[in-house]
């Protein structure tokens, strides 16, 4: 049976790793930053069960099941905050979200 | 002189403590109640706890005097200090030494409490007054029950504090609250001194734990080099001249006499200014160590006896007199001790309480007796009208002066005597002493002439109040004349009827003093008839000039002129002293608070918070509160690490 290398499951995971952290960083509505972020975390959970099967670990997919957990967890506190945001604001755009600073 | 080992160990009891402890609970009474419980209360709680300290006092003194001699009642009350090698307990003894004082601080104070009951009749702080009074008793009992050093050092200390409040009492007015003040600066110095050598004693005792008692120093004392011992001495005596008011430290006493007159009477004439001559007869083993710092001792004493004497003889305040005569009569007492005359000098510890306690209460009742005035020049003729004052005040005057058969004779001529036969003092320090006793019945006898004889020179206002005190103040001035009478007749000349039996008293506590050729008694006699000539000749003196030629002293004065100036002007020390000290230390200070501290400390505090700022304003615009900034910093931080880890 042929498997695919380990370096294919890396490089997809730095791919979405990337497309969340820009997106994380260059998009300006909210939801979409929080898309971005699953979007990362995922990608990481892609690079643990990949050396898991690799390394024939357990380890690597306990942690998976840690990272979905908290980003469950993460899913509903952020959307939680984010509507409480747009009551308050009527915008979900991060630039106009800038009470925090000098 | 180690008679602990004679005796055999302390007697253990659990009762001295009480004595202290009385007077204290009387200060915690009057300061939280006393306003409330009302002047009737005040008047009843404040000398009975102090008369309730005598009977406690008296009591265990009978169950000291019931052991064999040279016993010691230890208590033991608890455990104060444990840090390495210092042990320290609050612990209570009492010997014959200490039971010497703790009956004249009882006794006298309690009558003093009673005469303040008269005295401050009128005093709307009547309370805090009290408060104050009672605190000093249980500081000075403290002070002289203590069977350590630190112990009487907390003594030495409450008694110097109640003084500072005391003195300051009607703190109103500025000069009282400012003589308040110089006294307590002035006694700073001098228990700086004690300090120190509290602490050079401690190096010096050698390993193990120390706990400091009295016993403890005297087993060790032989052990410290001498040069160190002379230091330890000299230190101490530094903390005795500010308490006890000798030379050069003396300069606070006079100004205290702003405090109300039992103040005057009980603090700074019977009792805490005596601390320094009893600090030095309870280490008696160590001066006697040191010969340097027993002639410093009773050179310094001969010379304030004089000096302070000799100012005494032109001062015009009633109760200024009073005090150079008390800086006087305590240089005879250092000049005892300092001559190795241990007993000598609480002996005329004692009886100087009583009849300098009596002629300040005297004072006291004369000046209530004048609606204030202090001024002896507008006095004259009360005898008439003071009868019982008069009379004890002479009683005093009469044994201060040393006239044979009152108390201060024996005393003084004791000093006197053994002054003469000392290696530390010899005749020059005996001319001296004999010089101002002379003095001493001079001024003594112008008080009592200016005051009580001729015509009166009050003006017609006080002069038709001029009136005898209560009772609860004749009262206490008849039981000091008595004591001022019959006090002295504890401690005969050796050969006379029963001898000297207040020395043999005090022997295991204070040893025969220095052991010196007995004066043959051809001598002693000398010494004694040339000391009652020289008082009568004062006394004369007195009489001439203020009695039988009113007009002389003027003529004196005139004649006299830059001398008398000297003396009227008290030497211009405290002069002296503004100008070398105070004024020096206050342009220091001014210069360190307006230069340094207003502008080098306060600068750099607000140079920094200044500094701070001005950053802040800059790197403040960093911070744009949008959290995409934020995160692409923490991008560029996880990269840069990330690449420092993988490239290094």
């Amino acid at each position: 049976m042929m498997t695919v290398p380990i370096n294919w499951y890396l490089m997809l995971g730095a791919v979405l790793f990337t497309i969340g952290a820009f997106g994380v960083l260059a998009r300006r509505n909210v939801i979409v930053i929080f898309m971005s972020i699953e979007l990362m975390l995922n990608a990481v959970n892609l690079v643990f069960v990949a050396f898991a099967r690799q390394l024939h670990s357990m380890d690597g997919q306990v942690a998976v099941f840690f990272v979905m957990t908290v980003a469950a967890a993460e899913a509903a506190v952020g959307l939680a905050i984010i509507i409480t945001v747009f009551r308050n604001r009527e915008t979900v755009n991060a630039d106009e979200l800038n009470l925090m600073r000098w | 002189m180690h008679h602990e080992a004679m005796a055999g160990a302390p007697t253990t009891v659990h009762f001295l403590w009480l004595i202290p402890a009385l007077p204290l609970v009387g200060a915690l009474f009057n300061l939280f109640l006393g306003r409330r419980a009302g002047r009737h209360a005040v008047g009843l709680v404040a000398p009975g706890a102090v008369g309730a300290a005598f009977l406690v006092a008296a009591y265990a003194v009978v169950q000291l005097v019931g052991l064999p001699h040279g016993a010691v009642l230890l208590d033991i009350a608890w455990p104060w200090i444990a840090a390495g090698t210092l042990q320290v307990d609050v612990a209570f003894r009492l010997d014959a030494l200490s039971a010497v004082m703790v009956l004249v601080v009882t006794g006298v104070g309690f009558l003093i409490h009673v005469y303040s009951t008269g005295y401050m009749h009128d005093e709307p702080d009547y309370a805090r007054y009290f408060t104050y009074l009672n605190l000093f008793t249980s500081a000075m009992l403290i002070l002289v029950l203590a069977d350590n050093l630190p112990l009487l050092f907390v003594g030495w200390e409450g008694v110097g504090l109640c003084s500072y409040l005391l003195i300051g009492f009607w703190y109103t007015e500025e000069a009282n609250a400012s003589a308040g003040k110089k006294a307590f600066l002035v006694n700073r110095i001098g228990d700086a001194g004690f300090l120190l050598g509290l602490f050079l004693l401690f190096w010096n005792l050698g390993p193990g734990t120390h706990s400091l008692s009295v016993s403890e120093i005297a087993q060790h004392a032989k052990a410290i080099p001498l040069p160190i011992v002379t230091a330890i001495c000299l230190l101490f005596f530094v903390g005795a001249t500010g308490k006890s008011a000798q030379l050069p430290l003396y300069v606070w006493l006079p100004d205290a006499m702003a405090g109300p007159t039992p103040v005057s009477a009980l603090i700074h004439a019977a009792t805490m200014v005596t601390a320094g001559v009893y600090m030095i007869a309870r280490l008696n083993f160590l001066f006697l160590l040191s010969p340097t710092a027993m002639t410093v001792v009773a050179t310094v004493g001969a010379l304030t006896a004089l000096f302070a004497a000799t100012i005494g003889v032109a001062q015009t305040d009633i109760k200024k007199v009073l005090a150079y005569s008390t800086v006087s009569q305590l240089g005879y007492m250092f000049l005892a001790v300092g001559v190795g005359a241990f007993s000598a000098g609480i002996f005329h510890l004692m009886t100087h309480a009583f009849f300098k306690g009596l002629l300040f209460l005297g004072s006291g009742s004369v000046i209530h007796a004048m609606s204030g005035e202090q001024d002896i020049r507008k006095m004259g003729g009360l005898r008439a009208h003071l009868p019982v004052t008069y009379t004890t005040f002479l009683i005093g005057t009469l044994a201060i002066a040393g006239i044979p058969g009152l108390a201060g004779f024996f005393s003084k001529d004791e000093i006197l005597a053994r002054t003469y036969a000392s290696p530390f003092g010899g005749p020059q320090l005996w001319a001296v002493g004999a010089i101002a006793a002379g003095l001493t019945s001079f001024y003594m006898f112008r008080l009592v002439f200016l005051t009580f004889f001729g015509e009166c020179r009050a003006d017609e206002h006080t002069r038709h109040h001029i009136h005898e005190s209560p009772k609860s103040m004749t009262v206490p001035l008849m039981v000091l004349a008595l004591l001022s009478v019959v006090g002295g007749y504890v401690g005969l000349p050796a050969h006379w009827l029963w001898g000297n039996r207040f020395e043999a008293f005090l022997e295991p506590v204070l040893g025969e003093g220095l052991h010196v050729e007995h004066l043959s008694a051809a001598t002693e006699y000398t010494l004694m008839g040339t000391s009652v000539a020289v008082a009568l000749f004062g006394l004369a003196v007195a009489y001439l000039f203020y009695v039988v030629q009113p007009g002389f002293p003027m003529l004196l004065a005139y004649k006299a002129g830059a001398l008398y100036r000297l003396i009227v002007n008290k030497y211009y020390v405290d002069e002296l002293y503004d100008a070398v000290f105070v004024r020096p230390t206050l342009a220091v200070s001014t210069w360190l608070w307006r230069t340094f501290d207003v502008e080098v400390v306060d600068g750099a505090v607000n140079g920094t918070a200044e500094a701070v700022g001005a950053s802040s304003s800059v790197w403040r615009r960093w911070q744009s509160g949008n959290v995409q900034d934020y995160a692409l910093s923490m991008l560029v931080g996880a990269v840069a690490i990330l690449g420092y880890l993988a490239l290094r």
